[in-house]
C-alpha cells in the first residue's frame, strides 16, 4: 500500500487538474500496475472540484474497470469531498 | 468601430437591452460613453467592456469623460487601468477588502491558483466557508474552462463585487475565444449557438468526446454544476456566446427547488439573435442569505446527473428486431 498525501501537492482546495493528472500518472498508476493498493490521504484538503476528482480517478476506472475502486482508499475525506468523489465514481460506472 | 454605452443600470435581470446595444464584431476601435447621472452595472458588463478594449491602442480607444457620480466605481474596479486610459478620476485609495475583486486577467493554472487564494479574503469570506465554497468553486471551474477550451489569447477576464443592500456577490467571467459552439461541435451537432449552449449546460456532454463519462480530463459536468449552484441558491446565471444567451431566472423562496438535467426545463429566458460575441461571457449572482450547504447541493447534483446519464443510455439502447 502506498499513501499519497494530497494537501502538500494541491493545497486545501484541490482544483488544479494538471496536478491531478500528474499524481495519477506518476504515482497512482505505477503503484496499481505493480499490484499495490493506493491510499489517497485528503487530510488538510477541505474541498475539491469535480474536474479535479475526475482528472484524478476517471481514467483509472476506464483503464482497470470498476474493480479498481477496491484498490483505492480515500482517506480523511470530509462530507463535501466524499460526495464529489461519489458523483465521479457514479457517472464513470454508467458510462458506455 | 464598436460603440458601447454604459447605461444607468445593467444587472443580470435587466441586461438584455445592453447586450443588444453594441456590435462587438469590429474591434479595431472602441468608443465608450455612459449615462451621465448614475451608472450601476454587473461585473460581467465591466468584464465585457474590458474584453472589448484589450489590445486596442489608446489612440483608437475613445471614451467620453464619465459624468456620473458613480464614476469612481469604474476607477476602483480597474477598468481604466485595464484599458490603459487615464480617466482623470481621482479616488482616495483604500483597501478594497470586503468590496470587490478588481479586473484580473488569468492566463494559466498558476495564475488561477493564485487568484483563488486571494479572492476569498478579498470578499471577506475567509471565516465563512459555507458562503466561500460555492464562490471559489464557480470561479475555479469557469476560469479553467476558459484556459482549457476557449483558445482565448488573453485568457479569462474576471471581476466580482459584493453588494451590501442585497447581500449578494456578483461575478463576471469573460473571454474572447472561440465560443461555446465551436467547442461543443467538435463532438456534437448543434444547429446554432443556442443549441450549443443548451448542450454545454447538459450534464455529461462535453466537446471533447461523444462518449458518456468524457475523456481523462473532461466529463462535461462543469457548467451543469455552476448552473445548479445558482439554481439551488435561487439566483441568476447567464451565459452569452456567439449570438445566443441563456439566462437562468431568479426563483422565489416559496418555490420548491429540484434540479433538472435539461436546462430548458429550468425557468429561463433566452436570446438567439444578439450581436455576435466572439467567445463566452458568464455572469452569476449569489445571494449570501440563501447559500445552502454545499453538501446538500451535491446530493441533488448526484441524483440528477445519474438520472440524466441513465436516460441518455436508455435513449440509445436498441432492441434487435425479430420478424
Amino acid at each position: 500500500m502506498i499513501t499519497i498525501k494530497l494537501n502538500s501537492i494541491v493545497g486545501s482546495f484541490a482544483e488544479n487538474k494538471d496536478k491531478a493528472r500528474e499524481i495519477r500518472i506518476k504515482k497512482i498508476n505505477p503503484a496499481l500496475k505493480k499490484g499495490d493498493n493506493v491510499e489517497l490521504d485528503f487530510e488538510g484538503v477541505t474541498s475539491a472540484t469535480q474536474s479535479f476528482i475526475h482528472a484524478l480517478v476517471s481514467q483509472l476506472i476506464r483503464q482497470y474497470g470498476t474493480d479498481v475502486l477496491d484498490n483505492i482508499n480515500f482517506k480523511n475525506c470530509n462530507n463535501t469531498l466524499k460526495k464529489i468523489i461519489e458523483i465521479v465514481t457514479d457517472y464513470m460506472q454508467f458510462r458506455e | 468601430m464598436v460603440k458601447i454605452h454604459l447605461p444607468n443600470s445593467a444587472f443580470l435581470g435587466n441586461i438584455d437591452p445592453f447586450l443588444r446595444s453594441f456590435d462587438p464584431s469590429n474591434k479595431n476601435e472602441l468608443t465608450i460613453t455612459s449615462n451621465n447621472k448614475w451608472v450601476s452595472v454587473h461585473p460581467m458588463v465591466v468584464a465585457i467592456v474590458a474584453s472589448l478594449g484589450k489590445g486596442i491602442s489608446t489612440e483608437k480607444l475613445k471614451f467620453e469623460a464619465f459624468e456620473a457620480r458613480s464614476k469612481h466605481y469604474f476607477e476602483r474596479i480597474g477598468l481604466f487601468k485595464f484599458l490603459g486610459i487615464n480617466s482623470g478620476i481621482s479616488v482616495t485609495e483604500h483597501d478594497p477588502s470586503g468590496r470587490f475583486i478588481p479586473l484580473t486577467r488569468i492566463n494559466n493554472s498558476t495564475q488561477l491558483t493564485q487568484f483563488l487564494t486571494e479572492m476569498i479574503p478579498l470578499l471577506h469570506l475567509a471565516d465563512n466557508p459555507k458562503q466561500a465554497e460555492p464562490i471559489r468553486y464557480i470561479a475555479s471551474e469557469l476560469v479553467r474552462n476558459v484556459i482549457e477550451h476557449s483558445q482565448a489569447e488573453d485568457g479569462a477576464i474576471v471581476c466580482a463585487q459584493y453588494y451590501k443592500t442585497s447581500n449578494t456577490i456578483r461575478i463576471g467571467i469573460v473571454d474572447g475565444g472561440v465560443g461555446v459552439r465551436k467547442t461543443i461541435t467538435q463532438s456534437h451537432l448543434a444547429q446554432d449557438d443556442f443549441e450549443a449552449i443548451k448542450l454545454a449546460l447538459t450534464p455529461g456532454v462535453t466537446g471533447t468526446t461523444r462518449k458518456e463519462g468524457g475523456t481523462e480530463l473532461n466529463a462535461g459536468a462543469g457548467l451543469f454544476f455552476i448552473k445548479s449552484i445558482a439554481h439551488v441558491n435561487r439566483d441568476f446565471f447567464l451565459l452569452y456566446s456567439g449570438k445566443a444567451m441563456y439566462k437562468l431566472l431568479k426563483r422565489s423562496l416559496k418555490e420548491e427547488i429540484f434540479l433538472q438535467s435539461d436546462p430548458l426545463k429550468d425557468r429561463h429566458s433566452k436570446e438567439k439573435a444578439l450581436p455576435h460575441w466572439n467567445g463566452t461571457a458568464v455572469g452569476i449572482d449569489l445571494c449570501l442569505d440563501n447559500t445552502k450547504e454545499f453538501s446538500v447541493l451535491l446530493d441533488l447534483i448526484r441524483n440528477t446527473y445519474a438520472t440524466s446519464v441513465r436516460e441518455r443510455r436508455k435513449e440509445k439502447y436498441r432492441k434487435p428486431k425479430f420478424t
